[in-house]
């Protein structure tokens, strides 16, 4: 009709349908198939996810004794997590009404509902150990140095985060168990007043008070809490902990990749044959971002010694890990089925009413002191833990496990001492009692002060600032004061689990709670 | 040939801030006030104006058998009310501690969740619990009585009908 062409035109158009698979793969993936050593460097340049792992890797990193995977797998936990509970949410109904009719249905009426539910349970149960593990792994190879410091710290946020989506967690089934530990919970966030009324100012300064109504949106436990805590579970704290995530991994990429000894390449010894080679081909990147990039110049003129591209090599090694975590996941769901006790009863509470695992430790104190164990302790903890990069600036022992003055054999001296004070101040507690049982009448704020929970902290403290004194280094004190903690976690979480029963008493076992 | 400025200042002075970095510098200002303003009426809203919870009020009929020493606890109330020669009186029954209900046993009341134990008249016998059971306002309407758990009463305060 008009004077175009429309034979050649439609057949364009036709060319380019035909070609249409081919050009979205090339618009996405520009490099082409990753064949190469170079086309495998530049994939990984052009991937979002991907480049947030560096392009090539020390082989030090990849050692199974440097990292032993804990990051990855804390991550895949949270991936396995976060698949299950979209899942869940097919189903769950954040009201006080529906929500345990609603796992009740998850467990028996949906198809696969129960092993999903299981799987989402046991993946937050493996996320919380790998975090602490791998908190404990870069503490003691004293990986959180300079350059890492603030890297430290975001790690100290996700701690906190995946702690938080654990515990928010804990209410959504509505069962006794959530109830009463959500309260409990709930009024920790309160205990600020047991030092405020001890002062006298809670009418003119209540923070306490605050904390408990923010999370709650009432003053009891009830529909209002159940949809803060679902939104923090689903949305807030989700969303957090994603972001900080990436920065967590980007900045080790930033501080210069994982931490490393300065005999690491003499101890890795040449590369093994089978192994990619290092630069086959001419480079063709220019090095014009070493100028913006921190730490020490790369290599120009020679290829970087003892790396190996990403891509295969961590990436499988991270894949690895995953499909462990993911097994461990799954092994664990088909052993054991996520608790589901009676419907939350708001006028007799569970006995004993037990937080998850990794809080019983924290109950234990809770026990004795409602502030000092939920917040003061914790506090101590969080604040103490923020400030180790701060204040350790030596540089001996860096990325040797156990490495700084004292060393391994410091570790096991502080780790006897930190045993033997939480075992002596536990049993002396549990023996005899404390203050309230011999002075009825003593001030609330002496027992605020002096409890279990300080008492122990105060010994803690003062062996570590013994051990700054005798070796001359705030590492040492670090190594004594950090390995004291997990000695008095593991104690008290132990006791907390195993050791009490009904009223908070003291039993050797649970086949000796009294029957009701 | 004009007069030149540079005279007056030194080049090593630092320079005067040009209108134009003025106008950038108050513009972010105004965006970044405007963000805070907007940010802090964001984190007003999640704190409730009106308390969402059950009514504090309720009223009770004591049995004609209560004596001085035993508590009676309404069906699905948190409170213990005991009757004695001075008159009637309204106690807790939510731990001081961390909030769990209490239950009475053997002349005291326990807590089943960290062990502490109370008088019946409130006070702290043992364990973590920070101050003693607070009293309620109990207001007597012709046999019965009205129980206000948002009122709390000094300690030994006793209602006759």
């Amino acid at each position: 009709m008009s004077g175009s062409t429309p034979k050649s035109g439609l057949g364009e158009f036709v060319a380019n349908l035909a070609h249409a698979p081919g050009t979205i793969y090339r618009s996405a993936f520009r490099t082409g198939s990753p064949t190469t050593d170079r086309s495998r460097s530049n994939f990984v340049f052009g991937n979002v996810f991907l480049h947030l792992h560096p392009v090539r890797t020390h082989r030090w990193s990849l050692r199974w004794t440097t990292t032993m995977g804990l990051g990855i797998a804390a991550t895949a936990a949270f991936l396995i997590a976060l698949v299950t509970g979209v899942l869940l949410m097919f189903y769950y109904k954040p009201s006080p009404e529906a929500a345990y009719e609603s796992i009740k249905d998850i467990h028996f009426v949906v198809p696969t509902g129960r092993f999903i539910r299981n799987i989402h349970r046991w993946a937050a149960n493996v996320m919380v150990v790998a975090v602490l593990l791998h908190m404990v792994r870069v503490f003691y190879t004293a990986s959180y140095r300079a350059p890492r410091e603030f890297n430290w710290l975001i790690g100290m946020g996700l701690l906190v985060i995946t702690l938080g989506l654990s515990f928010t967690g804990y209410l959504l089934p509505w069962d006794q168990l959530a109830y009463w530990a959500t309260t409990i919970g709930a009024n920790i966030a309160q205990s600020p007043r047991e030092l405020t009324d001890a002062v006298g100012i809670t009418e003119s300064f209540d923070p306490g008070g605050l904390q408990k109504q923010l999370l709650l949106g009432s003053d009891t436990v009830g529909a209002e809490s159940l949809i803060r805590f679902y939104l923090l579970h689903v949305m807030i704290l989700p969303l957090a902990l994603a972001a900080l995530m990436a920065v967590h991994f980007w900045r080790i990429r930033k501080d210069g990749g994982l931490n490393r000894p300065e005999d690491a390449d003499s101890r890795l010894g040449p590369t093994p044959d089978g192994t990619y080679p290092v630069f086959t081909e001419a480079p063709k990147k220019t090095y014009h971002l070493a100028a913006i990039v921190r730490g020490q110049t790369p290599a120009v003129g020679r290829g970087p010694e003892n790396t190996v591209p990403s891509m295969p090599h961590l990436f499988y090694a991270e894949l690895g890990v995953l499909m462990v975590t993911l097994l461990i996941c799954v092994a664990l769901s088909l052993v054991a089925n996520a608790p589901l006790k009676e419907l939350a009863n708001p006028s007799i509470p569970e006995n004993p009413a037990k937080a998850p695992w990794y809080f019983l430790g924290l109950q234990e104190l809770v026990a004795f002191s409602a502030f000092v164990g939920g917040i003061g302790i914790p506090a101590v903890v969080v604040i103490g833990l923020g400030l180790i990069p701060l204040l350790d600036r030596e540089s001996a022992g860096g990325g040797r496990w156990f490495g700084g003055p004292g060393g391994g054999w410091l570790v096991a001296q502080a780790a006897i001492v930190g045993l033997a004070a939480v075992l002596a101040v536990e049993a002396f507690a549990i023996r005899f009692g404390w203050i309230r049982q011999w002075y009825p009448d003593a001030p609330q704020l002496w027992i605020t002060l002096i409890n279990p929970g300080t008492v122990l902290t105060a010994i803690y403290a003062g062996y570590s600032i013994w051990l700054v004194q005798r070796y001359r280094s705030t590492r040492a004190g670090a190594l004594g004061l950090f390995t004291c903690f997990l000695c008095g976690f593991l104690v008290l979480t132990v006791i907390g689990t195993h050791f009490r029963g009904p009223n908070w008493e003291f039993y050797w076992s649970p086949a000796h709670w009294p029957s009701h | 040939m004009s007069k030149p400025t540079s005279t007056t200042r030194s080049r090593l002075d630092p320079e005067p801030v040009p209108r134009r970095d003025f106008l950038g510098i108050a513009s972010l200002a105004a965006a970044a006030s405007a963000m805070l303003f907007g940010l802090v009426g964001m984190l007003r809203l999640p704190k409730a104006a009106v308390v969402a919870s059950p009514s504090k009020k309720f009223t009770v009929e004591l049995p004609d058998s209560l004596a001085g020493g035993t508590p009676f606890i309404p069906p699905g109330r948190s409170v213990a009310l005991f009757r004695d020669e001075e008159g009637v009186y309204a106690v807790s029954l939510i731990c001081t501690h961390l909030g769990c209900i209490i239950k009475a046993a053997a002349g005291e009341f326990e807590c089943p969740c960290h062990g502490s134990k109370f008088a019946l008249d409130g006070a702290v016998i043992k364990g973590p619990a920070p101050s003693a059971l607070p009293w309620f306002e109990v207001v007597p309407r012709g046999d019965q009585f009205v129980v206000d758990e948002a009122t709390i009463v000094p300690q030994g305060t006793k209602v006759t009908a």
